[in-house]
């Protein structure tokens, strides 16, 4: 400006202030009279449709809230007093080291719904499951889908399939026996990709692995871990000559919740859904202590303690 | 009684246009005969126009340009036939085929089904179209009525019956198809259209044409009365396709089977049934080794490469074993056992396995032949699990089924056949339990069996055997498993610790699941020295059996190694024996070990190794000083070793 001759001359300077005054005043003008007129117009509007269409729609600009999930009962009395069953629609953890219970956690599960007549779905990261134990365990085989894979992508992949097709009461997702490194490398897209997908259907997605994965996709996160073992000693001797000193009767696993993130059905007349109020012990929702850090332990026995007592009552009678 | 008739005009070349709609629009010749006499003998309206004649020779017929010329097939024919008795059985079961291209209907008591007869011959003549057939449709009160103004007349006609005579009197003589000698002698008198044949005196007709002569006059006055011959629909239903030249790609392969798969489709959806086996039969193209029989050059194919070399690799013969399942050796040492169910089947390679993966489902397959004679073949058969006829889901199935089998050569000719079955029919409700979608849940798993392999997917079935771990993997059926079934099996038994029986209130405890490793992880095992370590006083005292205590003390497994790293054994329970098949070669003896095992937290990182091994969390947690598990171990009495066939969890 000062190089500039045109805007030297005298009077062009008050010209300019005269002309941005000018200016600064329309904008001011503008403002006072439009800014506030337009916020509370729309606000005006919003509130004159919601107020008409109050009674049809009520709060018609709210998003609505997410539904209630439905539970089913886990067949497990104290993991369903924890957490109120598992949800359907939602992506359900549940991590811990070998041997901390999730299979028996699974085998139960699985049990529960296939006496119900559902289908359901197991991917099998590893190829370690065991049907002869499932099926003393009461899973009804015969409503399983198993896929037996040998690596992660494999197992990825064919969950997305499953859970694409849709139909399975469970789809069971095991990389429990998967190297930890390759478990944690598969990006966090993945599993919020299954969450979208299982999102609004009846369909219980379980995830077992050593460590938690999925994050915030998650809805319930549960860490297992063995507590202890429980061994009892037998005096007889079998008739074949073999002495069996010491049988195992049982595990007992810790469960703690880590993550909760959904909002459960509440149970009025024991019908919240019709799966978990069958359930003696889920249908006391209201007793529920699902909140992240609560803790329960649960015992588990192998199938043949009560094979041998059910023997044992047959040969009696 | 009314009758209806549906006449094909120009038969060949529309059984031909029904499996190639492109040349509707296009001038279109059909040619036959042996060579060198090749000539035309049906064309089309646009390649009249151009000059092609019936009798035309083939050079003659080529020299027009644009014209599009076919050899006569006569599985198109037939098929074409077999979709016109199949169009008109979905309107009436009582029809007779009197002619390859003319179908008669009885249609006693359809009028109020279908709004009247004018309204059905409509809709016989659009579902024709459907068909891919042009067909002229006509009504009269007997079946020589309606097929002669079906003949003579386009489109649709409605004969009422005092208007028969009238109507029919316009068509030429011709039509009545009169011997030559009768035809020369209505030549002659000047007869050339029925109405003129129709008002000649009766007995004077009798007297110099004879019986024929009478017989032609009823024909033109439309009163002729003759008794329907009805036909018994043969339930065959296939589609076959020869192609003018090889195809080699898979996308144009589809495109060809689509088409053959939505003609079977109408064709059962028309009689009121699906289907619950397709067979699929290809001839391959030959190599001109094979006709020559000399080592010429091989014959380069079309792209798509890929897809035809890998079903060139497949052809090769495989050896499948007396279960149909190629075996694999166990690594990690174990004992090679065959006939086992559950040794994990391999993942189909690209170069397929041969008949072996697919008796799993049902497929049937045949390695191509290289006869000097006959051409190869590939043949395949799809067996689904409840009818269908979706013909979009089938040919998905079909897709996925030749990604992973391919044919070795390019194919010529193409033939599907469907095996026709009752409809399913499925109720939902409210309170019915969850279960996928069938025609989903095939191609779900058919997808998902396509990188996994066949035999990877499908429900465990335990085989009739005490050998452990014992199973297979069938197929999957859901609506099957939901009928109710007699438990006469062990089932009775395996009622689980779970299950909340009456008696057994208290028994809501879950089972203890077991997590198997396959294949089974060798160890290494240090015996206890003291032999009652883990068993009580009294047990001990009481003990007479030496024979057992002289086990004990080799076999008490006191140290464990496997997985890279060595566990105590805080607690034991065993040996369970287990031995069967000894009168087969592969017979199993093995003592069962359910053992305690503390793992020390390593120092070293963690490694592919422990993954199975308890201490591969704890070596996560610094807190842990010692991980502990419960195994079962297994040591095989006939070679001494010591596997780890599962964990506890």
């Amino acid at each position: 400006m000062q190089g500039n001759p045109a805007l030297t001359r005298p009077g062009c300077r008050e010209r300019i202030r005269v002309r941005r005054r000018k200016s600064e005043n329309k904008n001011r003008f503008f403002l006072f009279f439009f800014a506030p007129v337009i916020p509370v117009k729309t606000s005006a509007l919003r509130a004159q449709l919601e107020k008409s269409l109050g009674s049809r729609f009520p709060a018609p600009f709210s998003p609505r809230p997410p539904a209630p999930a439905e539970m089913v009962a886990s067949g497990i009395p104290e993991i369903d007093h924890l957490t109120g069953g598992l949800p359907r629609g939602c992506l359900t953890e549940i991590s811990g080291p070998v041997g901390s219970g999730r299979t028996s956690l699974l085998i139960s599960l699985l049990s529960a719904l296939t006496k119900r007549g559902e289908s359901c779905a197991l991917v099998d990261g590893r190829d370690s499951f065991d049907p002869c134990g499932a099926e003393e365990a009461g899973v009804a085989l015969g409503r399983l889908l198993l896929v037996r894979c040998t690596n992660i992508e494999q197992a990825l992949r064919a969950a997305d399939l499953l859970l694409h097709g849709g139909g399975f009461g469970l789809v069971a997702l095991d990389l429990s026996d998967l190297p930890i490194a390759s478990v944690r490398r598969v990006p966090l897209n993945v599993w919020f990709r299954f969450r979208r997908m299982v999102e609004n259907t009846p369909t219980v997605f379980m995830l077992l692995e050593q460590e938690s994965c999925a994050k915030t996709c998650a809805s319930l996160v549960l860490r297992l871990e063995m507590k202890m073992a429980r061994w009892r000693s037998i005096h007889k001797s079998g008739s074949d000559g073999n002495s069996q000193p010491t049988l195992l009767s049982g595990l007992q696993f810790n469960a703690e919740v880590m993550r909760c993130r959904f909002e459960r059905a509440k149970s009025d007349d024991g019908w919240a859904g019709g799966s978990a109020s069958r359930n003696s012990a889920a249908s006391d929702f209201a007793a529920v202590a699902s909140y992240e850090g609560a803790r329960c332990s649960f015992e588990s026995k192998p199938a043949w303690t009560e094979l041998t007592k059910k023997r044992r009552k047959n040969s009696e009678a | 009684m009314p009758f209806a008739c549906i006449h094909v005009p120009n038969f060949i070349l529309q059984a031909a246009l029904r499996i190639e709609p492109g040349l509707r629009t296009q001038p279109a010749g059909i040619l036959d005969g042996a060579p060198p006499f090749v000539t035309v003998i049906a064309k089309n309206k646009k390649a009249g126009s151009l000059g092609l004649q019936i009798g035309m020779t083939k050079s003659q017929a080529e020299q027009i340009q644009g014209l599009q010329l076919r050899r006569r097939s006569i599985e198109h024919e037939t098929a074409a036939h077999a979709a016109l008795v199949d169009l008109a059985l979905s309107f009436s079961p009582r029809i007779e085929e009197t002619a390859s291209d003319t179908i008669i209907l009885d249609l006693a008591g359809l009028a109020q089904l279908f709004g009247g007869f004018e309204k059905l011959a409509q809709r016989l003549g659009r579902r024709a179209k459907k068909f891919g057939l042009s067909a002229q449709v006509a009504v009269g009160s007997n079946p020589e009525a309606a097929q002669l103004a079906a003949r003579g007349f386009a489109g649709v006609t409605v004969l009422a019956a005092d208007e028969e005579t009238k109507r029919l009197g316009s068509l030429p003589v011709i039509a009545l198809n009169p011997s030559l000698e009768i035809r020369e002698t209505l030549e002659r008198w000047g007869v050339r259209t029925c109405q003129a044949l129709a008002v000649l005196p009766v007995a004077q007709l009798s007297e110099r044409l004879g019986q024929e002569g009478v017989r032609l006059q009823e024909l033109a006055r439309g009163a002729s009365e003759r008794a329907l011959i009805p036909t018994i629909a043969a339930m065959e239903f296939e589609e076959a396709m020869e192609l003018d030249t090889a195809v080699s790609e898979l996308e144009p392969l589809s495109f060809l089977l689509g088409r053959l798969l939505d003609q079977l489709c109408g064709r059962l959806s028309a009689r009121a049934l699906a289907t619950n086996e397709i067979r699929l039969r290809m001839e391959l193209e030959r190599s001109e080794e094979e006709i020559f029989g000399i080592a010429g050059k091989k014959k380069e194919t079309r792209s798509g490469v890929d897809w035809m070399q890998r079903g060139a690799a497949s052809s090769a013969p495989t050896n499948p074993g007396s279960d149909g399942a190629e075996r694999h050796p166990e690594r990690a040492g174990l004992p090679v056992r065959s006939g086992t169910q559950n040794t994990r089947r391999p993942a189909p390679t690209n170069a397929g396995t041969g008949g072996a993966a697919l008796r799993g489902l049902g497929l049937t397959s045949s390695v191509p032949t290289k006869s000097g004679s006959a051409p190869p073949i590939y043949e395949h058969a799809l067996r689904l699990p409840l009818a269908m006829r979706d013909s979009k889901a089938l040919l998905r199935l079909w897709r996925l089924h030749l990604e992973a089998h391919p044919p070795a050569s390019p194919i010529v000719k193409i033939t599907m056949a469907a095996e026709p079955a009752k409809i399913r029919f499925a109720q939902s409700g409210l309170f019915v339990p969850l279960s996928p979608d069938p025609e989903k849940l095939e191609i779900t798993m058919a997808r998902t069996g396509h990188f996994v392999g066949l035999t990877n997917i499908g429900t465990p079935e335990l085989l009739d055997t005490h050998r452990p771990l014992s199973f297979r993997v069938g197929r999957f059926n859901p609506l099957e498993a939901s009928m109710p079934a007699n438990n006469f099996g062990g089932s009775s038994v395996s009622s689980g610790v779970s299950s909340a029986s009456s008696e057994d209130s208290v028994a809501l405890l879950p089972a203890t699941a077991l997590r198997v490793f396959r294949p089974a992880m060798p160890a290494r095992v240090e015996a206890r020295a003291n032999s009652h370590e883990g068993t009580s006083d009294k047990a001990r005292e009481n003990s007479h059996d030496t024979s057992h205590e002289t086990m004990n003390k080799v076999h008490a497994p006191a140290r464990v190694y496997f997985g890279g790293v060595w566990g105590d054994v805080m607690a034991a329970s065993g040996p369970w024996r287990t031995s069967g098949d000894w009168w087969t070669e592969d017979s199993w003896n093995q003592d069962e070990w359910d053992l305690e095992i503390e793992f020390p937290v390593p120092a070293a990182k963690e490694t592919n190794a422990f993954s199975r091994t308890a201490f591969s969390h704890a070596a996560q947690k610094a807190e842990s000083a010692r991980a502990r598990g419960v195994y079962r171990i297994v040591r095989e009495r006939t070679s001494g070793e010591w596997f780890v066939r599962g964990v506890y969890d």
